[in-house]
C-alpha cells in the first residue's frame, strides 16, 4: 500500500484523464470560471471527461458543483474559459442546440403531458418520424422498467417512477452527455439505493457519458469511475473512488469523505521509510510516507476510523486515551477516544471481547502504512 | 375520566356549531336577499317595482326587449367588456411573465404600479383620467372608456397570472429547452398550457369587471353613450320601474353565468384533451 500512495497522481489538474489523442474527450472544461457579480462560484476549473465514463462532482452545498453542471447544460453563462462537448466548443451555443440529457432533482416532468409525450418531447424537436418516436419511446420505457405507462400522467406515478421517466426522457434521443443533478436526493432512502443501481446499470448499458452531481459521498463512491471533489468553487482532488478515499490529497477531502481522524504533529525522527511524529498532545505515532519527510516538519496524519484498532497492532506504538462514548453497531463498535489531542479520535473496530465502558482507559493504534500524511 | 369531559365539551361544541350555522345563514340572507328580491320582482305583474306581487309575468322582459336604448347599452357594454377582456389578458400574462421570470431595473416599482389601480378609489381614478384627457385635449370617446376599463381590470389579471406563474416552475422550461425546444417553442408547449387556467380566469374576471363597472364609466363615457350599468342608473332616476328589475336580473345572469360557463368549459376541454392524449398515446 505505501508504494501505491502516489499523491501527485491524484492531485488536481494532474488527474485530468489521459484521453487518447485521436478522440476528443466527451466533455472538456478549460480554465472555467463562473461569477455572479462579485461572487465567484467556480474558479479555474479544468477537467476532461472520457467518453462513456461516469464522473461525479462531489462536494458540500455551495461548492459550485451544480453551477458547473448547469454551465454545460447552458443554463449558466461562464465568465471565463471554455467548455467543449465532443471537441466542439459550446460556450456560445444555446441550450436547445447542445444535445445534452438533463435529469433534475425534482424530476421536472411536464405535469400536463402524458408519459408518452414527456419521453417523446426531445425526439419531437429533432424531427424524428412519428413511427420511430413510438418505437424509441417504448424501448426507453422498457429500459427504465416502466413499460405500458405511456398513457399515464406524471402525477399518477410515485417519486421513484417519475425519476425513471425523467431518465428515459433524457436518454431517449441519445444525447452526447447525460447530466444528473442530484437525481436521488428527493427520493426516500430505500428508493435511493434502488435508483443508484438502476442509473449505473442503464449508463453501462447505453455507454452514455454521464456527469453526476451529488453531496452524498456514498453515492459518489459507489457509482463513479472518477470523482471530482469540490470545495469553494475549486477542484480539491480528481481521481478514482479509491484514490480519493484512500489517498486524500487535502484535509478537506479527507474530512469530507468518511470523516477521517486528523492528527497534527511534527516529524521527530526519520529511520529509513518509517518516521516518528510527535503529536500536539505529546504522544507519538509511527508512519510511512512516499514523500521524503524531514525532521521538524509539521505534518497532518490522516487515519480512517476503520484503520485504528484496539489493542494496537504489533509493532505500532500505542496511543493512550480515555473512552468518551461508544456506539454499538452489532459486530462493530465506534468509540470516541480522548487522547489529549484537540479533537476526539474516532475508532471503528470489530468487537473482540467485551465493549469498553465509557471513561475506561484504552490503548489504540494503527500500522504505519495505514495512514496518509499531508 | 376523559369521558364526562368529552361529553361536556361536545355539548358545548354542539351549541357553538348551532350558533355558527345560524350566523352563517343570516350572513347569506343579508348578502343574497337584495339579489333574490330583484330577480323575483322582475317577474311581478304589477306596475310598481315593489312588493307585494300581484302575479307572474314576463311583460317587463318584453318591455326591455323593445327598449332600443337598453339594447344599445347592452351591445356597447358587451363590446367594451370583450375588448377589455382580450387586451387585459394579453397584457396581464406578459406583465406577470416579466415580473416572475426576469430581473430588471425598477421591477418592484412596476409590480406596485400595476396593482395600484385596484387600491385607488374608482372615483379618484375616474376624475384623474378625465383631468388627464382634458390636459392633452382629447375628447371623451369609447376608446378612452375601454382604456379606463383595461386600467381597472389589469391589476386583477396580473395578480391571478402572477400567482399561477410562480407555480409554473422554471425547471419545466429548462427541461424543455434542454430537450431541444427553442424559447418560443418552450413558451408554446410548456409555459402557456400550464398558465391556461390563469388565462381563462383572468379573461373572465376582466370581462365581469368591465361589464358591471358603474362609477368609473359614469366619468368616462362619451356624451350620449350608455353602458348597461349607467343605463340602469339613469332609468332609476325617474322611477323604480319593474323594467329595472328585469334589467338587473339580466345583469346578474350575465356576470354570474359567464364565469360559471367559462369554468365548466375549461373543465370539459381539459378532460377531452386528456382523453385525446391518451388515445394518441395508444
Amino acid at each position: 500500500m505505501p508504494d501505491a500512495m502516489n499523491l501527485t497522481e491524484s492531485r488536481p489538474l494532474a488527474g485530468a484523464s489521459p484521453a487518447p489523442a485521436t478522440a476528443p474527450p466527451a466533455v472538456e472544461f478549460r480554465n472555467v470560471e463562473v461569477a455572479y457579480g462579485k461572487f465567484v462560484a467556480v474558479q479555474d476549473f479544468s477537467l476532461s471527461i472520457e467518453k462513456g465514463s461516469f464522473t461525479t462532482l462531489l462536494g458540500p452545498s455551495g461548492c459550485g458543483k451544480t453551477t458547473l453542471l448547469r454551465s454545460i447544460a447552458g443554463l449558466v453563462d461562464i465568465t471565463h474559459g471554455q467548455i467543449s462537448i465532443g471537441g466542439r466548443r459550446i460556450d456560445d451555443v444555446p441550450i436547445y442546440q447542445r444535445n445534452i440529457g438533463l435529469v433534475f432533482q425534482n424530476y421536472a416532468l411536464f405535469p400536463h403531458k402524458s408519459i408518452f409525450d414527456n419521453v417523446a418531447f426531445g425526439l419531437k424537436y429533432r424531427n424524428v418520424p412519428k413511427a420511430e418516436i413510438a418505437t424509441r419511446v417504448t424501448r426507453a420505457l422498457e429500459m427504465v422498467r416502466l413499460p405500458g405507462s405511456e398513457r399515464k400522467l406524471p402525477s399518477q406515478l410515485s417519486g421513484g417512477q417519475q425519476q425513471r421517466i425523467a431518465l428515459a426522457r433524457a436518454i431517449v434521443f441519445e444525447p452526447e452527455v447525460l447530466l444528473l443533478d442530484e437525481p436521488l436526493s428527493a427520493l426516500d432512502a430505500n428508493m435511493r439505493e434502488e435508483m443508484r443501481v438502476e442509473i449505473k446499470k442503464i449508463q453501462k448499458q447505453t455507454g452514455i457519458t454521464a456527469l453526476f452531481v451529488t453531496h452524498d459521498q456514498e453515492e459518489a463512491l459507489s457509482m463513479s469511475d472518477r470523482i471530482v471533489v469540490m470545495n469553494a468553487g475549486r477542484a480539491e482532488q480528481i481521481g478514482t473512488p479509491q484514490d480519493v478515499y484512500d489517498r486524500p490529497a487535502t484535509k478537506f477531502v479527507a474530512d469530507f469523505l468518511g470523516k477521517a481522524n486528523m492528527l497534527e504533529g511534527k516529524v521527530a525522527t526519520v529511520t529509513g521509510s518509517v518516521a516518528s511524529v510527535t503529536l500536539t498532545g505529546g504522544q507519538s505515532v509511527q508512519i510511512t510516507s512516499p514523500r521524503q519527510l524531514s525532521v521538524g516538519e509539521a505534518v497532518t496524519v490522516v487515519v480512517r476510523p476503520q484503520m485504528l484498532t484496539t489493542p494496537p497492532p504489533p509493532g505500532a506504538s500505542p496511543l493512550r486515551g480515555k473512552v468518551v462514548s461508544s456506539s454499538y453497531l452489532g459486530g462493530r463498535v465506534i468509540y470516541e477516544v480522548d487522547i489529549g489531542e484537540p479533537a476526539l479520535i474516532r475508532v471503528n473496530t470489530a468487537i473482540s471481547g467485551a465493549l469498553a465502558a465509557e471513561g475506561a482507559a484504552m490503548e489504540l493504534g494503527f500500522a504505519p502504512a495505514d495512514c496518509v500524511v499531508l | 375520566m376523559s369521558r364526562p369531559r368529552r361529553k361536556s365539551w361536545s355539548s358545548e361544541g354542539r351549541l357553538a356549531w348551532a350558533l355558527t350555522r345560524i350566523i352563517t345563514l343570516l350572513v347569506y340572507i343579508f348578502m343574497f336577499a337584495p339579489i333574490v328580491a330583484t330577480v323575483v320582482l322582475s317577474f311581478n305583474a304589477s306596475q310598481f317595482g315593489g312588493f307585494p306581487m300581484t302575479g307572474f309575468s314576463l311583460r317587463w322582459y318584453e318591455v326591455l326587449w323593445q327598449n332600443a336604448r337598453v339594447i344599445e347599452a347592452f351591445q356597447i357594454s358587451l363590446w367594451i367588456a370583450l375588448v377589455t377582456a382580450v387586451v387585459t389578458t394579453l397584457l396581464g400574462i406578459v406583465t406577470a411573465f416579466a415580473l416572475v421570470r426576469f430581473d430588471f431595473l425598477g421591477k418592484s416599482i412596476l409590480g406596485t404600479v400595476v396593482i395600484l389601480p385596484a387600491l385607488v378609489p374608482e372615483t379618484i381614478l375616474g376624475v384623474g383620467l378625465l383631468i388627464l384627457i382634458k390636459a392633452i385635449e382629447t375628447p371623451r370617446s369609447l376608446g378612452i372608456l375601454v382604456l379606463g376599463h383595461i386600467l381597472l381590470a389589469l391589476p386583477y389579471v396580473v395578480l391571478i397570472a402572477q400567482a399561477r406563474m410562480v407555480g409554473v416552475k422554471r425547471i419545466y422550461e429548462e427541461a424543455a429547452m434542454s430537450l431541444g425546444a427553442s424559447r418560443l417553442a418552450t413558451f408554446r408547449a410548456i409555459t402557456l398550457p400550464l398558465l391556461l387556467p390563469a388565462v381563462v380566469a383572468g379573461a373572465l374576471l376582466a370581462f365581469t369587471i368591465s361589464f358591471d363597472n358603474t362609477s368609473a364609466s359614469l366619468f368616462w363615457r362619451p356624451a350620449g353613450v350608455e353602458t348597461m350599468p349607467t343605463q340602469i342608473l339613469s332609468m332609476l332616476k325617474t322611477s323604480i320601474s319593474p323594467e329595472v328589475n328585469a334589467l338587473g336580473t339580466v345583469m346578474i345572469v350575465m356576470t354570474v353565468g359567464i364565469p360559471l360557463i367559462g369554468g365548466i368549459l375549461v373543465q370539459v376541454v381539459s378532460r377531452l384533451k386528456k382523453r385525446t392524449t391518451r388515445e394518441t398515446a395508444k
